[in-house]
């Protein structure tokens, strides 16, 4: 079975390794980071016109991929919901010493409740593990695109991406 | 079932009319295609076929392909994925080509 | 006495309504028909957010877009005749006769110029049990969750892997149904991996390589059962499974709508990657008959973006045609234009469309 999103719809590591939409490893310990999980060329760039502090370049022509600048980032979350394939997430991986901060959009019904603990999955929608709902975000901005923020286990950071659906 | 919930989509206004299919009431909300009230009451047979009896269905939605069509206030052939519902409409499963005898 | 006026155009989608805006906008008298009782199209069932660039409105839900042009024809006066089926058009002395029926009645319109935007229609694919109420297009279950807001079955098998199967079972799970599976017969997906991430993160399973063998059930879709398929799309016994679903949405491409195409008497070439036969277009969408233009689905299934695209460049042309710009104004808007319909046709999904498109170009050209 081939891997890669045009088979399965899930990037490969290999897509997620090389994608210029996601920082170096080094990044992720200094403070919340936008991750950027556009792997495919498509004409698209309303994530460069996003963010507040330039962070984001698609230039021309606008089938490039997103680059993701680490230093200008700071985590503020504005691209999330401005990203019309939902590819858009932020992680806070030193959330706490033993916790992250995964941030997702979220489009479904009902929105999650704060405070609720729910089932968190991966980017199979397989259970990952259970977190805490800390956010649960919408503005006039968001145009009905919810964002959501779990706490998770840290070693979970780069995996959980979803609320996970029961059948 | 009609879709109450939805995460960003207006709600949606609760059916104000009734027509009757087969005789049996189910509501309806005024401007809406008959199949889409037919659809609401989980209604998805709208005719038999002529030569074998088989049941049709909505397929297209869209007024071209004709599997949707009933008998509707006794003229039959009426494309319910296109007509609009009226208060008190008649709706029959179709029989094949269906007949103008009874049309008003 | 037929009426006669400058414009007209057929289908108030995206399309028309692009075009109509714009032949109002540069002073020309246009009428827009449609045979539906609201304008908009297919636009009104998109309500997930456009890619693009900004000037392509990217990040706008489809829907928003259409109260965007539905407001821009009020502001500019467009005349628009709905429930009128257009059946006819033919060449006469004093113009281009358009036919339709209106409350009942025959009408007909003389045009100095005629934009036909009658859109696409979706494609169906054969198999036992095809026939059962439950079977139906992925674009009619659109409209029932999105516009009428019903559900028109509650566990669906979704068939096909482009752009329109990934996203209305994306919105067939908003609007509360499970998606037990999307099959695609091809080994690889064939709309945008963004698309497909999203319903694999809501634990949807996209099975490529497989297809429909048949549908179980009397009256409706009971259970469907599928089959996996080889290199050569050939079922692999043994591999069937049978999942509980009550429907099955049909997501196997469009074709476009060019009766009226056929009628007036257009040149027509084949281009598989377009949907089919298409009318030959210039760079201004004019067709072989002079004075019939071309926008949207019906000059190549596309997205809703290029046929606005092209619909403004048909109506900017027709203007131009009319005088109600000079050759120079026209030259400037259309080269916009133009720069970004071709900014829509590059990477790997726009680049068949590019070529195909091109190729309609050079055929007008009287290339082969």
């Amino acid at each position: 079975m081939k891997e890669g999103v045009k088979y399965t719809g899930i990037p490969s590591r290999q897509e997620l390794s090389s994608c210029p939409g996601i920082v170096d490893t080094e990044r992720f310990e200094k403070g919340p980071v936008a991750v950027i999980e556009c792997v495919q060329e498509i004409p698209c760039n309303p994530c460069e016109d996003a963010c507040p502090f330039r962070a984001i370049r698609v230039g021309s022509p606008i089938t490039n991929l997103p680059t993701l600048d680490g230093e200008k980032c700071t985590g503020c979350g504005v691209c999330i919901t401005q990203c019309p394939g939902l590819a858009i997430f932020k992680v806070h991986k030193n959330y706490t010493d033993t916790t992250a901060l995964v941030e997702f959009p979220y489009e479904y019904f009902p929105s999650p409740e704060v405070g609720a603990e729910v089932d968190l999955g991966g980017r199979d929608g397989a259970f990952i593990t259970k977190g805490k709902v800390v956010k649960v975000q919408r503005n006039k901005k968001s145009d009905g695109t919810t964002v959501v923020a779990v706490e998770v286990p840290k070693e979970y950071f780069m995996d959980v991406r979803t609320i996970c659906r029961n059948k | 079932m009609r879709v109450v919930n939805h995460p960003f989509l207006p709600a949606i206004d609760e059916p104000d009319i009734t027509i009757y299919v087969d005789g049996k009431p189910i509501p309806a909300k005024s401007g809406e295609p008959i199949a889409a009230a037919l659809l609401a009451a989980g209604i998805r047979v709208c005719r038999k076929t002529a030569k074998k009896g088989r049941p049709r269905g909505i397929f297209c939605g869209i007024g071209r392909c004709t599997d949707c069509v009933m008998t509707v206030d006794g003229v039959p052939n009426v494309r319910t994925c296109v007509t609009p519902v009226k208060p008190n409409m008649m709706v029959e499963t179709q029989n094949g080509l269906g007949s103008w005898v009874d049309a008003k | 006495m037929k009426r006669k006026v400058q414009s007209v155009v057929i289908g108030a989608g995206p399309a028309g309504l692009a075009a109509a805006i714009e032949i109002a906008k540069a002073g020309g008298q246009v009428v827009l028909i449609d045979e539906n009782s609201k304008p908009g199209g297919q636009l009104f069932k998109q309500i997930h957010k456009f890619f693009g660039s900004r000037e392509h409105r990217a990040g706008v839900r489809g829907y928003n877009i259409g109260i965007q042009l539905l407001e821009e024809t009020k502001e500019l006066g467009v005349e628009v005749l709905l429930d009128s089926p257009v059946y006819g058009i033919y060449k006469e002395e004093d113009g281009l006769l358009v036919s339709y029926v209106r409350e009942g009645k025959e009408e007909a319109i003389i045009a100095e110029k005629v934009i036909l935007a009658a859109g696409g229609m979706e494609n169906a694919i054969a198999f036992p049990g095809s026939t059962l109420p439950g079977v139906m297009g992925a674009g009619c279950a659109q409209t029932m969750i999105n516009v009428h807001r019903v559900l028109p079955g509650e566990k669906v098998v979704m068939v096909g892997s482009g752009n329109v199967g990934l996203i209305v079972s994306y919105q067939l799970l908003q609007a509360g149904a499970q998606v037990l599976a999307l099959v695609e017969a091809a080994p690889s997906i064939g709309g945008y991996g963004v698309h497909a991430a999203k319903i694999r993160r809501a634990g949807v399973p996209i099975k490529v390589s497989h297809t429909i063998k048949r549908v179980i059930g009397t009256t409706e879709v009971e259970a469907v059962e599928i089959v996996q398929l080889d290199e050569k799309f050939n079922p692999i016994p043994g591999t069937e499974e049978i999942l509980e679903a009550d429907t099955v949405c049909l997501a196997v491409g469009l074709s476009p709508m060019t009766e009226l195409a056929w009628l007036a008497g257009c040149n027509f070439t084949y281009e598989p990657a377009l949907g089919g036969h298409i009318p030959v277009h210039d760079e201004n969408m004019e067709t072989s008959v002079p004075g019939v233009y071309v926008a949207g689905d019906i000059a190549g299934v596309e997205e809703a973006s290029t046929a606005m695209e092209e619909g403004r460049l048909a109506g900017i042309a027709a203007a131009e045609a009319l005088g109600c710009y000079t050759e120079d104004e026209a030259k400037a808007l259309k080269q916009q234009v133009w720069a970004r319909l071709d900014a829509l046709r590059t990477g790997p999904f726009g680049q068949a469309r590019f070529d195909a498109k091109k190729h309609i170009l050079d055929v007008a050209k009287g290339g082969k």
